[in-house]
């Protein structure tokens, strides 16, 4: 364990080292946070119906979406993959450490620093300008904050499978175009999944990106009440158990094609 | 009589090369069906090498001397045949036998690029679970004897190639590994640094009886350090002893390098005896074996006919013979 958390430990502070990219991130996500509570309160304001979600609830939960943007399994780790593809992978096994749980732990690093660089800023200035609400009560803030550590074990293990998958497509281009159109749509960061047709409700529930800032982000809000916890938490471990097996099977078939270089 | 540390029995390893018909129907065809050529990097190899042996690997590009060094480093696993180290299997206990041994690759750094030298080496103590005490005294030790101490905070990619190698060195060693396994360790390296290394490895070798396997282009690294010498080439291990045995077996001519005074080098009846390899007028290099002819010979016979200013006898350089013993072997 020591030296998984020493990797984590190190790979964390080399990525806060990207201030810049930090800045313009903030920047779009503060701006793009601002337009879809416009499109939002347009929302509000031209329907009668009652809606799954109230609208001070929604504002908050976007800008939770927001911040913790970058946590999303969204692109897999590009170093990783410049290392599979110049055969540098192989000199990882002169590590002690078992493969998976080595590149396991560089996804924890990846999905939580950029994210704790921007979340800090955008708490601070959408709550004092743009009416991101406190948790709905204390007991609501823990269950909250618990679920952001499976949020983020899970999207690791996603990104460790997206990262692997490199070992096959070589430059990974495909995963980056397709990954955030799905994440991003099924993890409620376009619309809110309770927003989506009720025939469709079981199903999102049921896959893993649900568990990606939907249910923490309801949590967050009240709008989940904390009695759904245990079943919040048995989703996510279900699901992160299911992309950590996944990710090792495909390691181990992996490793065997790509380290053939060198004479 | 103590057990090899190295033992190696038989090792082959195949590639699967996947080979491209050419043009661009030869591109399609290939998305279909792919057509693969098999390698044979390393063709049935054994040797074995005992504690404290400091082992030159040599051989031309491609020969299969990398693909050894990640068998027996445990990165690689073989098509067949046995390789036990202390005796553990490399490949079947990667974790436990990578613990134990320390790589340097002079073509790459096993240091994290983007974190200060010392955070590298604070982190390998993690990795490789040292106790900080101990950790503590092999680092300070090896800062001090490899003279890195004013580099230790700076990030490695601001590092030369000579104080990053340095730096890698110390990385390899932090561990305390009972082999090490150093790869063209001196590729790049300016001749003050080339040195330094040389007389590092061969005190560390000494002090801590370490076992070390060289692989390299360079002869002068292996005439320095090597009292063995394998050379492998097409994945068969050609010759193994040492670099005098191999002098003796490939060739034992000597060279004579003899400068003249008078506008042409006369032979002086040496014709049959001796080789002219070079005849620069008043520079001339003649080569010729000891046990058809003696050296005071030649000598005596060339300045009584020649006006000789200066004269130098050597060995035939050890670059020379691998080229030669490459060339017999058609690689």
């Amino acid at each position: 364990m020591r030296g998984y958390r020493a990797l984590v430990s190190a790979r964390f502070r080399a990525l806060l080292q990207y201030r810049s990219a930090a800045i313009a991130g903030f920047g779009t996500q503060l701006f793009w946070g601002l337009i879809r509570i416009m499109i939002f309160e347009a929302f509000f304001l031209s329907s009668t119906l009652s809606q799954p979600m109230a609208q001070e609830d929604v504002i908050t939960y976007i800008w939770l979406g927001q911040a913790f943007l970058v946590i999303l399994p969204w692109n897999p780790d590009r170093e990783l993959g410049q290392e599979i593809r110049s055969g540098g992978v192989s000199y990882e096994l002169l590590r002690p450490l078992d493969l998976y749980f080595n590149w396991y732990s560089r996804s924890i690093a990846l999905r939580t620093a950029p994210a704790m660089l921007r979340a800090i800023p955008m708490f601070i200035v959408a709550g004092l300008f743009f009416e991101l609400q406190a948790p709905e009560n204390f007991v609501a803030g823990l269950a909250f904050a618990a679920s952001m550590v499976g949020m983020v074990m899970l999207s690791a293990a996603i990104t460790s499978v997206l990262s692997i998958s490199m070992m096959w497509t070589v430059s990974g281009d495909g995963i980056t175009g397709l990954a955030p159109a799905v994440v991003a749509m099924f993890s409620g960061n376009i619309v809110p999944l309770p927003f989506f047709p009720d025939a469709l409700q079981t199903v999102l529930r049921i896959l893993p990106f649900s568990s990606l800032g939907d249910v923490q982000f309801r949590l967050y809000t009240g709008n989940l009440p904390v009695s759904e916890l245990p079943l919040v938490f048995f989703h996510i471990f279900g699901w992160t158990l299911f992309f950590i097996l996944l990710g090792r099977w495909m390691v181990a078939r992996g490793v065997k094609r790509v380290v053939v270089q060198g004479g | 009589m103590t057990a090899p540390k190295v033992i190696v029995e038989n090792l082959t390893k195949t590639y699967r090369v996947p080979e491209r018909r050419p043009g661009l129907l030869g591109a399609l065809v290939g998305v279909a069906k792919r057509n693969y050529r098999a390698i044979r990097a390393v063709d049935d190899i054994s040797f074995t090498i005992n504690e404290g042996e400091l082992v030159g690997y040599i051989g031309p590009n491609g020969a299969g001397k990398s693909t050894t060094i990640k068998l027996i480093s445990g990165i690689l696993t073989p098509d067949s045949g046995t390789c036990e180290i202390d005796g553990l299997t490399p490949w079947s206990n990667r974790t436990a036998h990578v613990r134990r041994i320390g790589v340097v690759f002079g073509q790459r750094t096993q240091l994290w690029w983007d974190l200060p030298v010392i955070e590298s080496f604070d982190l390998l103590r993690d990795i490789y679970a040292v106790d900080p005490d101990a950790y503590l005294k092999t680092r300070d030790e090896l800062i001090d004897r490899l003279n890195i101490g004013s580099l230790v905070n700076t990030p490695v990619r601001l590092l030369s190639l000579g104080q990053r190698m340095r730096c890698d060195l110390v990385a390899a060693l932090l561990h305390n590994p009972s082999i090490l396994f150093l790869d063209e360790p001196t590729v790049g390296l300016d001749s003050v640094s080339k040195l330094a290394f040389r007389d590092f490895i061969r005190e560390i070798n000494a002090e801590r009886n370490l076992t070390v396997i060289l692989t390299t282009h360079d002869m002068d690294d292996i005439e320095a350090l090597c009292k063995r010498v394998m050379v492998i080439g097409n994945g068969h291990i050609l010759s193994d002893g040492s670099l005098s045995d191999l002098r003796k077996r490939i060739s034992r001519d000597r060279h004579i390098t003899v400068k003249i005074s008078n506008p042409e080098f006369v032979t002086a009846g040496l014709e049959s005896a001796v080789t002219v390899l070079q005849n620069g007028g008043q520079r001339v290099k003649l080569g010729f074996d000891p046990e058809v002819i003696s050296a005071s010979e030649v000598i005596s016979k060339i300045s009584s006919e020649n006006e000789v200013r200066d004269l130098l006898v050597e060995d035939q350089p050890i670059e020379e013979i691998i080229a030669q013993m490459y060339e017999e072997n058609a690689l």
